[in-house]
């Protein structure tokens, strides 16, 4: 991202810049953070992805080879942590620094420096999570979820996992606060809200969910810690307290997570899709619409994830058919994306094909998930390798596809070079292929019965664990191909154009490429 | 499109900056207000448990510990009589004339014996009921029919008899009349009043 720093030698203003790390520490450019934020969470996704290639090494044959049991639940739990809050959320919110600016012509964010404070509580967050690795009794090891009583009976590393979610937690809030400030405020004249690029109408409403749930968090994780110090009995049965009340507030605020990761996806892709179909986007009212009521639908239906921990049939039914009722909705975008490409001129550069690749893959997710849904198959398959293949397929395949395809897409802009398309087209390639090794197997395993988070297994399922790890490792090691993609864009490569897509439209390519320091300090004025 | 110099501070952009401000202060407010709700759903969730009972895993009774064996529907009067053989020289009387009691429940009932000869005198007690078919049904725990009774020259004792009426009597039955009998027991069993010979229960 050097070159955005070069340009700004065009743009002083008479005050010195910083230079060298200081730039990056002081820095209140939404452009620099939003950079930060995108290799924040490339080094997070790396960490992460090591932390499951260790898993699926283990794995790869029955009986224990590699890590101790006790090891590879830290394993598990911090692959999920790391991955949730230190991989997809803050590349979301580095394509959110980077692009809404730019989307609705808005000089930068609106509160620069609490910008940056967001930005850089993130580090001191991902070094707990590391260290905790090495304190007495090693990191959290509960799963991602921290249930009691066993969030409440771990050593200290579970200490440094709260205070770790505690601090990713004000930053998430302070960066949706600013978000939906910058939204709501300081649009170009003329950018009425339905006027506004999709990615940021998702932003928006995710920016609303984020600011809705991540205190719930908060006061969950600050209950179980006072649990575990100040003698309260919130989820301590032995003093009164209950364990399945955590599973509710934890829930509260971890289905409307899931669409946190996945909305501003859904957005990406919205840009993407009508740029390389070269067609308006079909259907962008019912598009804000659907995403709006899966925000709000999102609140009603957390007790879906605990249909075991016992509930009345009254209370199973009205959250089966509140989950399936989310199935409305996106399948109404699904349809208009695909409604989007109907007839229209389409050609498949590497965004395009993640995108094309996030519906495709997105929504076998989904349909899993549909029938996770249903209470009965849920009881039967709740805790088995179903389920972990079911939210791989919406997360590794839905958000995190939609991130290829968004840098892929915004790259250009970012740096001032075309990236290497035979390269990127390889990535999509080995990425989809090595994803469904992984993963479609894991279906399979769960339906036969092999429960999740168990570091050994019966010999029946060896033959796919086996295939799942290869996957694993192939989809693992094709991520440091992205990697040099992205380095070499940086470096050099075909200068790009204003607008290096024919199709794409929106205020962002009508800055040059790469993006000056500062753009649109004199408002755009959109018709 | 870009501007090359970034303009001063005009009118219209500090009154986006307030703007901002207000907008700030509002999704403060939210978040404290949510991080509130979180812990507000301690005290709901108890509530919901408590209103449906979803969390009951032992039921409440409301009622005190109930003897499922006493039938608290119907209640039955027994009446106590006493009387003596006309050659026995005591006094014998119980000191209620009747209780009600439920079935099932049990009762005690005091009767007071008193020697007014001048000689030991032994005695055995012999139940009999009214209606005849009430006896089935008329369980005696603790009785002083059980055993002969010596009573020293001039002496006075209460003596219990600790009863429960069977669940299983026949519900046209109100009433119960207990009728004891005092007869002299005379001869050899009078002359050992160490070993005293056990009374049938009946």
């Amino acid at each position: 991202m050097q070159a955005t720093h070069d340009h700004a030698a065009g743009h002083d203003h008479g005050h010195a810049h910083p230079t060298g790390i200081m730039r990056w520490i002081t820095t209140t450019n939404h452009k620099d953070i939003g950079t930060m934020y995108l290799w924040f969470s490339f080094v997070m996704f790396l960490v992460g992805g090591v932390l499951a290639l260790l898993l699926r090494t283990e794995l790869f044959q029955p009986g224990m080879q590699v890590v101790e049991p006790e090891v590879f639940n830290q394993l598990t739990t911090m692959h999920g942590v790391i991955m949730v809050f230190g991989a997809i959320m803050p590349a979301f919110v580095g394509f959110a620094n980077w692009m809404l600016p730019l989307q609705i012509g808005a000089p930068d964010m609106a509160f620069a420096r609490m910008n940056n404070w967001s930005f850089w509580l993130l580090p001191p967050a991902a070094a707990l999570l590391v260290i905790s690795f090495f304190v007495p009794g090693g990191a959290a090891a509960g799963g991602w979820t921290l249930y009691p009583p066993l969030s409440i009976q771990m050593g200290p590393g579970m200490d440094l996992a709260i205070f770790a979610l505690h601090i990713l937690g004000a930053s998430s809030i302070m960066g949706s606060i600013n978000i939906v400030t910058t939204i709501l405020n300081m649009r170009a004249p003329g950018m009425t809200l339905m006027k506004m690029p999709l990615f940021a109408w998702t932003w928006l409403i995710t920016a609303y969910l984020l600011i809705a749930v991540m205190p719930v968090l908060a006061g969950a994780i600050t209950m179980v810690l006072t649990d575990r110090h100040f003698d309260t009995h919130f989820f301590n049965a032995a003093g009164g307290g209950d364990p399945v009340l955590f599973q509710h507030i934890f829930w509260f605020f971890g289905h409307p997570e899931v669409y946190i990761m996945i909305l501003p996806a859904f957005g990406i892709v919205s840009e993407i899709i009508p740029a390389f179909a070269r067609k308006q986007l079909f259907g962008y009212t019912s598009m804000v619409y659907a995403t709006a009521s899966i925000a709000i639908l999102s609140f009603i239906v957390w007790a879906h994830h605990m249909f075991t921990v016992g509930m009345p049939a009254t209370a199973q039914l009205f959250f089966m058919f509140a989950t399936m009722l989310i199935a409305v909705p996106t399948g109404v975008k699904v349809f208009n994306w695909v409604a989007t490409m109907w007839r229209g001129s389409m050609t498949f550069e590497t965004p395009m094909l993640f995108a094309c690749g996030f519906i495709f893959v997105f929504t076998m997710g989904g349909f899993t998930g549909l029938i996770l849904a249903i209470t009965p198959i849920d009881i039967q398959l709740h805790d088995t390798y179903f389920v972990v293949a079911h939210f791989h397929y919406v997360l590794v395949a839905g958000s995190l596809f939609a991130l290829f395809a968004g840098t892929y897409y915004w790259l250009p802009k970012w740096t001032g070079h075309m990236y290497d398309e035979t390269l990127g087209k390889l990535h999509f390639w080995l990425s989809v292929i090595f994803f469904n090794v992984t993963f479609f197997v894991q279906h399979f395993l769960g339906l036969a019965g092999m429960p999740r988070r168990v570091p050994d297994y019966a010999l029946q399922f060896a033959d796919f664990n086996m295939i799942s790890t290869i996957g694993a490792f192939g989809f693992g090691l094709t991520q440091l191909l992205f990697l040099y993609v992205v380095v070499k864009c940086i470096r050099g490569g075909a200068k790009a154009a204003d607008c290096p897509w024919e199709g794409a439209r929106g205020l962002e390519w009508t800055v040059p490429s790469p993006a000056p320091y500062h753009t649109f300090e004199t408002p755009p004025v959109v018709r | 499109m870009s501007a090359p110099n970034s303009p001063p501070p005009t009118e219209a952009t500090a009154g986006v900056a307030e703007d901002n401000r207000v907008t700030l202060r509002k999704l403060l407010v939210v978040t404290a207000v949510m991080f509130g709700f979180g812990f507000a759903l301690v005290p709901f969730y108890e509530k919901i448990c408590e209103v449906t009972g979803i969390n009951r895993i032992v039921k409440r009774d409301d009622h005190r510990p109930a003897n499922t064996q006493v039938d608290a529907s119907r209640s039955v009067t027994v009446e106590f009589d006493a009387n003596l053989r006309s050659n026995l020289p005591w006094t014998f009387r119980p000191l209620e004339s009747s209780v009600k009691v439920h079935p099932g429940e049990l009762a005690t009932v005091i009767y007071e014996v008193t020697n007014t000869s001048d000689r030991p005198v032994t005695g055995q007690a012999i139940p009999s009921y009214g209606p005849m078919l009430a006896g089935q049904f008329f369980r005696k725990v603790e009785c002083f029919c059980f055993d002969k009774q010596q009573m020293a020259p001039g002496e006075r004792r209460q003596m219990p008899i600790a009863f429960v009426v069977d669940p299983g009597l026949p519900t046209e039955v109100n009433t119960i009349t207990l009728s004891f009998t005092f007869f002299e027991v005379e001869g050899r069993a009078s002359a050992e009043p160490a070993t005293p010979a056990r009374g049938g229960r009946s």
